[in-house]
């Protein structure tokens, strides 16, 4: 193994306007440093995020050109000079959006570069952590709520007070993805009454989790196996609509959030539901930038209806929250270095063969490498096919009721025989055993799980009482009896002081908090 | 009052004593005066049979008497404690043993004093002789499988042997075969008594004990415990009715109906019949479905499980028999009280097969000073697991395993489990991915919100609690203000 010198990852000021974020905090530099790397911090870079130069150096970053660095870590996706500026055989790293920027990918494919497309996560459970499109949507779902609360003239939360009631704020979410969720908490820890509504009907349990209202839509849906969701069907969306108009009237803010990757966004309220809305009503539109959920959204702006609606069409709200915003970019970024970082000796190493790793890899040396080959993931159930056939040898047979009183009823005249015929003593034997055997299972029974293990102790101690067999033997009938008797008092005497001191002992660690 | 009739009262009080001493044991409050009671019956049994037999004895055996009771005595304190309470099963099973081997040798004993002398004996009226001959093979035959079976316990909880079960071809039929065998032994015995036939029933005892816990494997101990148990009981009564003896008919019977009663809980915790488990080769049919991956997991650092703890609300336990393996209850108990003082709740779930013995569990988080008022059974926490933010799985496996309710196909399907997987977060504690005792995989691993921390659980948990203590602990931000909660994301 050669001793490479450690590669340079270089944080860059963001070049696009309104962009409030960058690519590493202080904190996350301290851990690409600890994964080996040399880090360079463009001056100014976090300024906007409130992370001075300072801070990064302190984090032991240099200051200077990060362009020139080995691996360049980025937001968004690079301009045309910014393509020039990195050297051969870089890495960038960013969120590049293959899909919807061919011609940047080209151009990008043009230098003899890497690059690295955070938004091309595959959305597999192991690469949760470098889910940007996630950790991003939850923000923007909590900024949602908290826009929502600015331009909403009220309360969320009801409450009884000297002045007079104040009922709760009603708040639909529609689309319970990672943003819907987030923004179901953040209304819902701020008091709201929380609705909400998605097309795939197996994350009713996670809105209730947050303490949201689930409002199914009963139509046939197929489920999906990418993780998103789907287009919907003809009479799903119909019966959609109708909830919608239904919600609209009664509800004070609405935040919708649905979006279908490479299309424009699903149209869910329409101006006659906007124009239902009581006065003073809030709806955040999440999806304003492609086109919007909401019949009259304005992209990037706050508009006020004629009936005093506002709607909220910032696409900015990630940026809102900048240092919140950046921690978590951040975090993800570091993550996905750990996984191309498998030395922890500040070389960064492609591997093909793993599938988070050739999905975010949209080019590799000045080769196109995107779209990837399909990942297929699906929380919903994957092998149902051969779970029946095997089902029914599973169970054991139980008795019947008659099969079962038939046993019992054996069994008591049998012990009836044994006993009639048995001589006087064994009889009384006999009686005496029976008894005890039902009281034991009684006084059994009702002893606690806790204490099984000293019960059992005590049992063994007591079952030592065989001693006083032993004890009417010897001393009787020659020495073999005498030898053997004393051997088996020596045993019991064992269990009988060993029984009662090991369960005093534990008895004694047992107290209550 | 003469000392036969004084002897009889002391045997029904000394009785009514264990009775007492069983039913304290019920409750924590009450058990030490459980133990207090079973300490004076048997003080009060052991010096009313003395008088009784030192009466027609010679002072040498008495010396003898006292001599053995001496040793057996200090041997059993020393073992006592000394104990490691992670070696509470072996110690059982020990104690098991010599039940069971001092019941062979009052069998015969009694052999030499009655049957031995042929038709000259006068101890027993003749009417009960045959009678005699039958207790005596019973006797020695539940005391030798007793025996056997427990030095075989024993061997596979300290991991002396292999805990793998032992499948011997058509080993039901050699167990029947056994049983079978006895009984003819047994009548041919009751027609006409002799030595070799002694020896045989002896030997074939000690073999079928022998094989009948080998065949069963190591996760099935806390049934075979407490099936030994039972049988020590067993063994004590028929010694009882061996000697005509009411005091040790009643123990016996007592002891007998409280292991199986322990066997029979046990059974039922693991949704398997008695005779399924004693025939044994449980996880041998599992295998084939059972190795195959089932998805990704994710793994966890000790710090971000520190964090997670820190801001929970409400944090379960559900230790297994790793935990007592790794000997991790103590840094599990120092988690706990730290957690505590931070004004998490923090309680324990146990479920009734976890360890090697039942309430295992209990004892090992006794030993290290857990509140046994937090350390709640399966019934008792299980509609709870939704309201709790992390769950802690220590060391356990099959008894947190969702596919025994999902999956209608599994081999564990029906037994009850504690339902971790309800909870917010879930991290599993565990060495590796390998597959718990009973070789069906566990989907909680591949659960959305489960996440593995792999390594010694007892190393895991310290570097839990040093990542707590440690102020630079992540945002290691006050507790004050609202808390966020952790978004469950979709997939």
């Amino acid at each position: 193994m050669s001793e490479s010198p450690p590669q340079q990852i270089g944080v860059v000021t963001e070049s696009t306007a309104g962009e409030t974020r960058v690519a590493a905090t202080p904190a996350s530099v301290r851990q690409l440093l600890g994964l080996g790397y040399e880090v360079v911090v463009a001056s100014e870079a976090g300024a906007a995020s409130g992370f001075s130069d300072d801070a990064y150096a302190e984090a032991g970053a240099r200051i200077g050109d990060a362009w020139q660095a080995d691996v360049v870590l980025k937001v968004n996706a690079p301009s045309h000079e910014e393509i020039g500026k990195l050297r051969d055989g870089a890495t960038l790293v960013g969120l590049i959006a293959p899909g919807l920027n061919p011609d940047l990918l080209d151009e990008l494919a043009r230098r003899p570069v890497t690059v690295l497309s955070m938004d091309a996560v595959p959305r597999i459970s192991r690469a949760q952590s470098m889910d940007v499109l996630s950790s991003m949507a939850n923000i923007a779902g909590y900024r949602a709520v908290i826009e929502a609360a600015h331009a909403f003239g009220r309360f969320f939360a009801g409450q009884v007070t000297a002045a007079g009631k104040v009922p709760p704020a009603k708040v639909l979410v529609a689309g319970a993805g990672v943003a819907g969720l987030a923004a179901i908490g953040a209304a819902g820890s701020l008091g709201a009454v929380v609705r909400a509504t998605d097309p795939r009907a197996e994350v009713a349990d996670q809105v209730r989790s947050l303490g949201g209202e689930f409002l199914a839509v009963e139509v046939e849906q197929e489920s999906s196996t990418d993780g998103y969701a789907k287009a919907t069907s003809e009479a799903y969306d119909r019966r959609a609509a109708e909830i919608y108009s239904e919600q609209a009237a009664d509800v004070d803010i609405i935040v919708t959030t649905a979006l279908i990757p490479g299309r424009p966004a699903p149209r869910l309220i329409t101006a006659a539901d906007v124009a239902s809305m009581k006065p003073g009503s809030v709806i955040v539109d999440m999806a304003a930038a492609q086109g919007g959920n909401v019949e009259g959204t304005v992209s990037g702006k706050a508009i006020v209806t004629d009936n005093d609606v506002t709607i909220i069409g910032y696409t900015d709200l990630v940026g809102r929250l900048p240092a919140q915003a950046s921690q978590l970019y951040g975090t993800n970024l570091v993550n996905l270095l750990k996984l191309l970082t498998p030395g922890e000796d500040g070389q960064l190493t492609l591997d093909f063969d793993d599938i988070v790793q050739r999905s975010v890899t949209v080019v590799r040396d000045g080769e196109k490498t995107w779209p990837p080959p399909p990942a297929q993931v699906s929380a919903a159930p994957a092998q149902p096919a051969a779970a029946p056939a095997a089902a029914p040898q599973a169970k054991e047979p139980r008795l019947s009721p008659a099969a079962r009183y038939g046993l019992i009823g054996l069994g008591m005249i049998m012990m009836f025989l044994l006993i009639a015929i048995s001589p006087t003593q064994l009889a009384a034997n006999f009686t005496v055993f029976a008894l005890a055997v039902v009281i034991g299972y009684y006084v059994i029974g009702k002893v606690h799980h806790a204490l099984h293990t000293p019960l059992m102790s005590v049992t063994n101690a007591i079952s030592g009482i065989v001693v006083v067999g032993a004890l009417l033997q010897i001393g009787h009938d020659g020495a073999a009896v005498t030898v053997l008797s004393f051997v088996a008092i020596m045993l019991t005497t064992v269990n009988i002081f060993g029984g009662f001191a090991v369960t005093r002992r534990m008895l004694g660690m047992f107290s209550k908090g | 009052m003469n000392a036969t009739t004084a002897a009889q009262a002391a045997d029904i009080v000394a009785a009514l004593l264990f009775i007492f001493s069983l039913a304290g044991l019920s409750q924590h409050r009450t058990a030490r005066v459980g133990v207090a009671y079973g300490i004076g019956g048997m003080a009060l049994a052991l010096v009313a049979t003395v008088i009784v037999a030192g009466r027609d004895i010679s002072a040498g055996a008495v010396t003898l008497i006292i001599v053995a009771t001496v040793i057996g005595g200090a041997v059993g304190v020393w073992r006592a404690r000394k104990v490691e309470m992670t070696q509470m099963p072996e110690l059982i099973a020990v104690l098991h043993s010599l039940v069971g081997l001092a019941a062979v040798l009052i069998g015969w004993n009694s052999y030499y004093e009655v049957e031995a002398h042929g038709s000259g004996q006068t101890l027993i009226a003749h009417d009960l002789l045959r009678i005699h001959h039958a207790e005596v093979f019973i006797g020695i035959f539940i005391g030798a499988v007793t025996f056997t079976g427990s030095i075989v316990a024993f061997l596979k909880l300290s991991a002396r042997i292999k805990s793998r079960p032992l499948t011997l071809p058509g080993k039901n039929a050699l167990n029947l075969g056994a049983l079978a065998a006895f009984v003819a032994l047994t009548i041919w015995f009751a027609v006409s008594p002799s030595l070799g036939l002694m020896i045989a029933v002896t030997v074939l005892a000690l073999a079928l004990g022998w094989h009948l816990v080998a065949s069963i494997g190591g996760g099935d101990m806390p049934v075979v415990v407490s099936m030994l148990n039972s049988y020590s009981g067993w063994a004590a009564a028929a010694a009882g009715f061996l000697l005509n003896n009411n005091l040790l008919i009643v123990t016996g019977a007592l002891v007998g109906s409280s292991g199986a009663y322990l066997s029979y809980i046990m059974c039922k915790a693991m949704n398997r019949s008695f005779i399924s488990v004693i025939a044994g080769g449980f996880g041998i049919e599992a295998v084939a479905g059972g190795d195959t991956e089932q998805g990704e997991h994710r793994e966890t650092s000790a710090e971000e499980t520190a964090e997670l703890l820190e801001n929970a609300t409400s944090v379960i336990i559900t230790p297994g028999y790793g935990m007592a393996v790794a000997q991790a209850q103590h840094p599990v108990a120092a988690l706990t009280q730290a957690l505590r003082e931070r004004g998490v709740q923090v309680r324990f779930g146990v479920h009734p097969v976890a360890g090697r013995l039942p309430g295992h569990m209990n004892v090992l988080l006794a030993e290290a000073k857990v509140p046994y008022d937090v350390v709640l059974e399966m019934d008792e926490i299980n509609d709870d697991f939704g309201d709790t933010t992390v769950v802690l799985v220590i060391g356990a496996n099959d008894t947190v395993n969702p596919a025994a309710t999902d999956d209608p196909s599994s081999p564990i399907a029906g037994m009850p489990v504690l339902r971790v997987w309800e909870a917010e977060n879930v991290i599993v504690f565990k060495r590796s991915m390998a597959s718990g005792y009973a070789g069906v995989q566990n989907p909680l691993f591949f659960r959305e919100n489960s996440r593995m921390l792999f390594g010694d659980a007892k190393q895991s948990v310290e570097d839990i609690l040093r990542a707590l203590s440690s102020p630079d602990s992540g945002s290691a931000a006050p507790r004050s203000g609202p808390r966020t909660t952790q978004q469950p994301t979709p997939v």
